[in-house]
């Protein structure tokens, strides 16, 4: 290995990365955009599950207590209220799951509609109906609270949209971009030098972990000052769980480049693995309660190991030893990519 | 001539050469593009692969380089099998080479510098390759002669003992291939070993101390320009417009040829074609006399124009 030649490609590499001004401005924005997107939509503490149709009201804002609406239903939390003139036009909206339930305002019989294929309806019409019922005068349970800081949705979203942003940055950015220097012949034209593929695979990977670990620094600065993150745990394995995140997710995006010059195969085998890492990583929602082979299966991406360990360092202030098997899953990963993806590196075709 | 020039079976490496090519193969599914040739190359020679597109000279000069690999041959550079010092010692430009997106030409010659254990000095190069007034330009900004100086400049980043290049003045227009080969001039003057494989008859000529005339995988002819023409041309050709002259060539007892606007006399005696020329009263105004080239050589080995 010369460092020398590594350092050649890493710093050019880095020069292109960082002077093409639309991908560079995107790989910032992006993910600001998506937290932002989320803090506006997700930021109100009374983030509001289930949405109500009243009519006939002539606006779409009420004043529920001229509605003739149960009190105890008005004042159930996570309920929002949506004013319709008529029937007809509220029941459309039911129909097509705008609206979760539908009440006629001043009825003396509390009439009611609800879908039958909607789990939310059924929730707020169980709800409806125990505000109807008198008291038994019974004790129904005990009630127990837990104390502590809160964990907002954003603090809990936020570890997994900047794995999310690593994934995608890392499988475009590594292997995109490898296939295309062997479609236009930079490849070629490096091998003609006396350039190692393992120093050139090396400095395709430093290159983007720097890159990553920029900006990531850069969006979470960003967003910190906008949404005051909390992290429990320590910044230091934070950074380590990002940067064996990092290894894993390059040494994958190598892998996927090792061979081949199409880049519309690429893109579409890139777009393969991105999507249901994604969905099955719970950067956006957990799979608490999914069929148990969908979560043995999501257990196959470095990306869902990334945001565990990231989640349980920032939400719950995990040790070291507390994330060690996420950490030795991702080293492990990088390994075996990086070790296929050298084994299988051409630089021609 | 179909068969091209047979290999020496001699087992011995030719110690005195730079590079010395050996039963080399290479074929693609139904296509043989490289069909057992072999030569040699004596230190400070601009050897040339001359021939049409498809002719194998860029599969050829690849697998030299090490960027394909033979089906079969044995390629000695300095009279051994490459090794690891082969890359640090030789310098290529291919034909179709993209350009690390978003670097200055200064920058992009510093990446390659650094990739070799004795390079050449920047400045140096950039004075040589004409590239010191567009140093700081973007590699995309830049011209394709530009481009190609840049290009050579890579090739000729670590002062190389063995200069490959593939196709060097392609797709350029007159002035700056004349560009180009000046430089290449200067560099074979400073007595660099150069391989360059052309379909250009004028650059092979202008050029190349010695070529070998290649067609559907196969060395077909081989040695000085000069030698070639001598070999396998004879006299001269006379070109005349077509036009006031057309209804005098049927009396003509010469063999011509008629091409477009014009016609075609090959000749080894000029003077008596003159005078049959002069006693059918044709108009000589615009008569043209030309010397043989390779693309003569060419066509008179095969039957078939370099850039058919």
């Amino acid at each position: 290995m010369n460092f020398r030649r590594l350092w050649a490609i890493f710093t050019a590499r880095n020069h292109e990365f960082f002077r093409d001004r639309s991908a560079f401005g995107w790989n910032f924005l992006f993910p600001f955009l998506i937290i932002a997107g989320f803090g506006i939509i997700f930021g109100d503490k009374a983030q509001n599950q289930y949405k109500v149709g009243v009519f006939p009201v002539e606006t779409e804002q009420i004043v529920t207590g001229n509605t003739g609406i149960p009190e105890p239903f008005r004042q159930t939390r996570y309920i929002e209220f949506i004013g319709f003139p008529n029937l007809d036009t509220a029941l459309e909206k039911l129909k097509h799951h705008k609206i979760d339930f539908l009440i006629r305002a001043q009825s003396p019989t509390h009439q009611y509609w609800v879908s039958d294929s909607s789990p939310k309806g059924y929730v707020v019409e169980k709800l409806f109906k125990a505000s109807l019922a008198p008291p038994t005068g019974k004790e129904t349970g005990e009630r127990l609270e837990i104390h502590g800081t809160e964990i907002r949705y954003l603090d809990w979203l936020f570890p997994g949209i900047l794995g999310m942003n690593m994934m995608f940055s890392a499988l475009w950015g590594v292997g995109f971009i490898v296939v295309r220097y062997r479609k236009n012949g930079v490849l070629k034209r490096l091998h003609a030098t006396p350039l190692t593929a393992l120093e050139y695979l090396s400095a395709q990977m430093l290159s983007r972990i720097f890159i990553l670990a920029f900006t990531l620094a850069v969006v979470w600065v960003g967003c910190d000052l906008l949404f005051s993150f909390t992290v429990q745990g320590s910044y230091l394995h934070l950074a380590l769980v990002y940067f064996t995140g990092g290894l894993s997710l390059c040494s994958l995006g190598l892998l996927l480049a090792s061979r081949g010059t199409s880049e519309e195969f690429t893109s579409g085998v890139v777009n393969f693995i991105c999507w249901p890492m994604m969905f099955l990583s719970e950067v956006w929602f957990s799979l608490e309660g999914a069929p148990e082979w969908v979560r043995i299966f999501s257990k196959i991406f470095p990306l869902t190991h990334l945001i565990s360990a990231a989640r349980k360092v920032m939400n719950d202030g995990a040790s070291l030893a507390q994330i060690s098997g996420e950490l030795t899953i991702l080293v492990v990963a990088a390994a075996i990519f990086l070790s296929l993806g050298a084994w299988l590196f051409s630089w021609n075709d | 001539m179909r068969g091209g020039i047979r290999c020496s079976n001699h087992p011995v490496i030719d110690m005195s050469s730079i590079l010395e090519v050996r039963h080399l193969k290479k074929r693609y599914k139904s296509t043989q593009a490289v069909d057992d040739i072999c030569f040699s190359i004596a230190p400070g020679t601009c050897f040339g692969l001359l021939g049409p597109n498809g002719a194998g000279k860029t599969t050829t000069i690849e697998i030299i380089e090490g960027i394909l690999a033979p089906d079969e041959g044995e390629i000695h550079y300095k009279g051994q099998p490459r090794n690891a010092l082969f890359r640090e010692e030789v310098g290529i430009q291919f034909q179709h080479t993209a350009l690390l997106a978003t670097l200055t030409v200064r920058e992009t010659i510093q990446t390659f510098h650094r990739l070799y254990a004795a390079p050449a000095d920047i400045d140096d190069l950039l004075i040589t390759c004409h590239l010191t007034d567009i140093q700081n330009h973007m590699n995309d900004r830049i011209s394709g002669g530009q481009r190609q100086r840049l290009l050579l400049a890579l090739a000729l980043i670590n002062d190389p003992e063995l200069l490959f290049l593939d196709e060097p003045s392609t797709g350029l227009d007159p002035q700056a291939r004349r560009n180009l080969w000046d430089i290449v001039q200067k560099i074979k003057a400073r007595g660099n070993t150069i391989v360059l494989t052309t379909h250009y008859m004028e650059e092979a000529q202008h050029l190349c101390d010695q070529v070998a005339v290649m067609d559907r995988g196969k060395i077909i002819a081989e040695g000085s320009p000069r030698e070639l023409i001598q070999r396998y041309c004879n006299g001269v050709t006379l070109i005349l417009p077509r036009e006031n002259n057309h209804r005098r060539f049927k009396d003509l007892p010469l063999t011509f040829r008629e091409n477009n606007d014009h016609i075609e006399i090959d000749t080894d005696d000029v003077n008596a074609a003159l005078n049959h020329l002069m006693a059918l009263r044709m108009d000589l105004t615009d008569l043209t006399v030309q010397s043989p080239n390779l693309e003569n050589v060419f066509l008179n080995l095969t039957g078939r124009k370099l850039r058919e």
